[in-house]
């Protein structure tokens, strides 16, 4: 894997996708809470994000070779290291030692990733449908923006919001190991590294809590 | 007190192993771990039967040789401390303990509980010295000042004994504890420092080659570690290994 070969390179490349996204929900989470406060900025702002070709030509493409890196990167690890365990113990503990959420990052990271399958058939593939095969680029539906419209629509369903939230909830987790983790393997673990694990336990409850909210609020809402 | 054990018996490294149960009784709370399965030894012997093999040297938790997966925990239930330190108070009476090798595609099997960990010598032979030259022009320590807390965080890295508690009870047999606080030994110390680049380089080559898996920063391996070593050491590792590669 060139460059991945070494564990230890493949543990940073992992942390340093791991805090890109991270950064990136802050700001996916801040422009949906706009939906919450106004229907008519949340349609400027998506309307801004969705046509702007620095975002769409450029940091579009770079999410989304994060998103397949550190699912891919992640995969391969959990391959390397069942290699690596061979027998399994007839009795483990590991309760006693490490946390649920450090040990099923592969479970919780697996529901992330059919959330993001159900996300992308939500929304990203009729929006690029829209923009560049139909040609639409407007952002209007009847005279009028259609962001928040389709935003509110797929909340109906208590199926999809129920899905919604149990997706946040394995974020949480994933993010309550994941947040902290990227740190230690970037080769932090210093004084600030309490500060670190503190900050990352709160930011791994508010941000997927965040999301839920705006969900439940749009499904009871309209 | 009266006790089931569940141990693993493998008769060798290609041969299938299996978890056979033994009952052994009248055992006292003050004997160690190792001394109850010296009573089943006797009870196998005296029975003609093949008595267990488990590795063991100093029996005071100096040496690293003793190791055994006891109830899924590296040692055993107790913190800091060696299964030769282990105690039998630790247990009740009636229990069923399980008793199993580490686990590790890097760790094969030899014999029942001894597994063969040769692969940290390989990994020690890749870098963990210092080249001095003893020829009689040896500087003197002491012309060398070392800070306090460099020398104490050293000392605390140069505990372990590579026993493998850290691979066994990680979820990916990652050696990283191991190695971490090797590289960490040396690097923290000036004489370390000439060679700091190239040790770390070719130990963590030297591990990824033996087939260890990868850290995911559980933390299992501090919490079982019977020397207590940090996962500071880790990360120290992974910054002298960055520094490292960027160098070139």
């Amino acid at each position: 894997m060139g460059i991945l070969s070494s564990s230890i390179a493949r543990k940073v490349a992992m942390a340093l996708s791991a805090l890109f996204l991270i950064f990136f929900l802050l700001m996916h989470v801040t422009i949906n809470l706009i939906s919450v406060c106004s229907a008519e900025t949340f349609n400027m702002v998506s309307h801004f994000m969705g046509t702007n070709p620095i975002i769409q030509f450029v940091m579009q493409p770079v999410l989304i070779f994060g998103v397949v890196f550190h699912f891919v990167l992640g995969f391969v690890l959990e391959i390397k290291n069942r290699k690596a365990v061979g027998i399994k113990y007839a009795k483990n503990n590991g309760a006693a030692n490490s946390t649920w959420t450090s040990r099923n990052m592969i479970y919780s990271g697996l529901v992330i990733l059919a959330f993001i399958v159900l996300h992308f058939i939500d929304f990203w593939f009729p929006e690029i449908n829209t923009k560049y095969i139909l040609g639409d680029m407007s952002g209007l539906h009847d005279g009028e923006f259609r962001y928040y419209h389709e935003l509110v629509e797929k909340f109906h369903s208590p199926i999809r919001v129920g899905a919604y939230v149990v997706a946040f909830v394995l974020l949480a987790l994933h993010l309550l190991h994941g947040f902290q983790s990227a740190f230690q393997s970037m080769g932090m673990n210093n004084k600030y590294s309490k500060c670190v694990k503190n900050f990352g336990k709160w930011y791994a409850i508010l941000i997927p809590l965040l999301f839920i909210f705006i969900a439940l609020f749009h499904h009871f809402n309209h | 007190m009266n006790l089931t054990l569940k141990i693993w018996r493998q008769k060798g490294p290609d041969v299938k192993g299996k978890l056979v149960d033994y009952k052994v009784n009248d055992i006292s709370e003050h004997m160690s771990f190792l001394e109850m399965m010296d009573v089943l030894n006797e009870q196998l012997v005296n029975s003609g039967d093949e008595p267990v093999a488990f590795d063991h040297d100093c029996r005071e938790g100096i040496c690293g040789m003793c190791s055994l997966y006891i109830n899924g925990e590296a040692h055993g239930p107790d913190r800091a401390i060696t299964t030769c330190q282990l105690h039998m108070r630790s247990f009740k009476d009636g229990d069923t303990i399980y008793i199993e090798p580490w686990r590790a595609a890097a760790f094969p099997v030899i014999k029942d509980l001894v597994v063969d960990r040769m692969a940290f010598e390989r990994i020690q032979q890749a870098g963990g010295f210092v080249s001095v030259n003893t020829s009689g022009n040896t500087q003197d320590a002491n012309s060398l000042p070392i800070s306090k807390h460099a020398a104490d965080e050293a000392m605390d890295a140069a505990a372990c004994i590579g026993c493998g508690a850290c691979v066994a009870t990680c979820k990916n047999s990652s050696a990283m504890l191991f190695v971490g606080a090797k590289v960490s030994q040396y690097a923290l110390l000036p004489q370390g420092q000439v060679e700091a680049a190239d040790r770390v380089k070719n130990m963590v080559a030297q591990m990824d080659l033996e087939g260890f898996g990868n850290c995911t920063n559980t933390g299992a391996c501090e919490i079982e570690c019977p020397k207590g070593i940090s996962l500071s050491n880790i990360a120290r590792m992974n910054r002298e290994y960055l520094s490292a590669s960027l160098k070139g």
